[in-house]
């Protein structure tokens, strides 16, 4: 019981991520990979601000920088070089492997002897209510400004870039600058997680990464299925519990005595279960309409 | 207002596959002209509406709006004079979005987005006075999203959309082809009336001869990527389908073969 805290702050602090994710594989329609790049990104950039004594604060505004940076790198491989989205993605995430070794200059910084967004407040609070009210406070703004931007008429043309193509260049927008911002907002948020994630578990690790698209992915889809997609607003909320509903199932698992290092294996079947469940549904309903004739 | 001169298109040039959809094709559009356009399959209809909008670029010749060369520009710059319908409902809307977005984003077309709301509560009276022109009910349903309409009603709101943000030129690319005759005649009904009350200069494709006589004020016919009839006002206004299929035998040398064109 004494888990449910740190779980649910777990949940908030990866649900930026998952906002990242949802950005480009729900809003744009892309399956992006640079996020297992982008994330380590915001990690090490973080890292080694903090090391550097530098202010937490200004280490999470410079991992969503570099993040922002590598989005665009993939958005420019994606619509000026024509290289299949899939593909870019995964050659900056590579890039990206390397670049990160270089911000770090080795492949783990711990974080345990430096100041960090979880211990700069003057507040008496004990440790989990602090990475808790952190993670929130992080949540919230996030959702709030994702709700804004993507309201707006830019963020509209966005939308609209990922459901037809067609329908917004004819309507005069440049659907190369739309795909471009979509993933650098996207690995922007995917980098400041990053750079909680790594404050909060006390490392930045070149290898954190691996995976991110998968947990990004299992937090949308698990969020959608119990939380709904009504609207904008209702899929930003279910994306972030869909977030927390995956670490707290990950929690139980591991309660219920799952080896840690089958995690992945566990996660990856999840999301292959819950990616082809519109298939199922579809034959299932075939099925009882057959049977109703 | 619409000036297309010398444009030929060729596709897959050097392959099995080359096709050669426009040869030498040139056009003059005034201001106010509705043109429709008829032609069997491959005659170069679409491949002529495709090249004015921008889809892609021609091989040799010049497209001229209002005194721009947009020969060169890209789709979406295009987009600033041209308003289109095409042929596929799904295509003119972006379904997953609201019925007022989507128009929101139309009244903004060739215009650059900025952070402002997009689809602020105070234009909703102007949306749902546009829409109730339609006379199909879309006016309560704002917050709808286009992906619950039905294709008539979902080519209806391209149509408003096309249209809202006053185009230069309007592009029909068979429109009403993937819709039930009833609701085809109704969407077409709709389309005259706009067109005609605001004098819009219009190229609509049709496979219809009989709504190609009936709508417009001139009528061109296409075969093999040229344009080989080309008539207006009152000699089109005198035509009938028999008098096209026989101006069709001389100005094509063959016979139409093309049973969608003879039957509709």
């Amino acid at each position: 019981m004494d888990l449910i805290i740190p779980t649910i702050s777990q949940g908030l602090l990866w649900a930026v991520m998952a906002i990242g994710v949802y950005i480009t594989f729900r809003v744009l329609d892309i399956a992006d990979l640079t996020v297992e790049g982008s994330f380590p990104l915001g990690a090490a950039t973080a890292a080694a601000l903090l090391t550097g004594g530098h202010n937490p604060i200004t280490a999470i505004v410079a991992a969503c920088f570099a993040g922002m940076i590598s989005g665009t790198i993939t958005g420019f491989l994606h619509t000026k070089l024509k290289i299949p989205a899939l593909l870019a993605g995964i050659l900056t995430m590579i890039a990206l492997y390397s670049i990160n070794l270089r911000i770090m200059g080795k492949a783990n910084i711990s974080l345990l002897q430096v100041d960090t967004i979880f211990t700069i407040f003057p507040v008496s609070f004990d440790v989990q209510s602090i990475v808790l009210i952190v993670g929130l406070i992080a949540v919230s703004i996030v959702g709030l400004v994702s709700y804004w931007f993507f309201g707006t008429e830019i963020g509209a043309a966005i939308r609209a870039t990922g459901f037809n193509q067609h329908m917004i260049r004819a309507n005069g927008i440049n659907t190369d600058i739309t795909i471009m911002l979509g993933l650098l907002l996207s690995n922007g948020l995917v980098a400041i997680s990053g750079a909680l994630v790594a404050q909060n578990n006390g490392f930045a690790d070149v290898g954190m990464g691996v995976g991110t698209i998968v947990i990004g992915l299992a937090s949308v889809i698990i969020g959608e299925v119990l939380f709904g997609t009504k609207s904008f607003k209702n899929c930003l909320i279910s994306v972030v519990l869909g977030s927390i509903v995956y670490r707290v199932v990950i929690a139980v698992v591991l309660q219920m005595g799952m080896p840690p290092n089958d995690l992945k294996l566990f996660t990856a079947v999840l999301v292959a279960l819950a990616l082809s469940l519109p298939l199922f549904q579809a034959k299932l309903n075939n099925r009882k309409r057959r049977m109703a004739k | 207002m619409l000036k297309v001169e010398n444009v030929s298109k060729t596709f897959n040039p050097g392959t099995i596959t080359e096709k050669i959809a426009l040869s030498d094709v040139s056009l003059h559009l005034l201001p106010g002209e509705f043109v429709t356009v008829i032609g069997g399959n491959g005659a170069g209809k679409s491949t002529l509406m495709n090249s004015i909008a921008g889809t892609f670029f021609v091989d040799t010749g010049k497209i001229v709006i209002d005194n721009y060369d947009i020969t060169k520009w890209p789709e979406h710059k295009r987009a600033k004079f041209i308003g289109r319908v095409f042929q596929d409902p799904m295509m003119g809307t972006a379904a997953g979005m609201m019925i007022e977005e989507n128009l929101a984003i139309a009244a903004r077309r060739g215009k650059a987005p900025s952070l402002r709301w997009s689809a602020p509560k105070s234009d909703r009276e102007h949306f749902r006075q546009l829409l109730s022109t339609l006379n199909l009910g879309l006016e309560n349903r704002l917050e709808s999203k286009v992906g619950l309409l039905s294709g008539g009603q979902r080519q209806a709101l391209t149509l408003l959309m096309a249209t809202m943000a006053n185009p230069k030129l309007l592009l029909l690319d068979e429109h009403t082809a993937a819709l039930d005759p009833k609701t085809a005649e109704k969407v077409l009904t709709i389309t005259n009336s706009i067109i005609n009350n605001r004098r819009l200069t219009t190229l609509m494709i049709t496979h219809n001869m009989r709504d190609a006589l009936r709508f417009g004020n001139r009528l061109v016919m296409m075969f093999n990527g040229r344009i080989i009839i080309d008539v207006k006002d009152a000699t089109k206004q005198n035509l009938t389908v028999k008098d096209l299929l026989a101006m069709f035998e001389e100005a094509s040398g063959s016979e139409i073969d093309n049973d969608r064109m003879l039957l509709s």
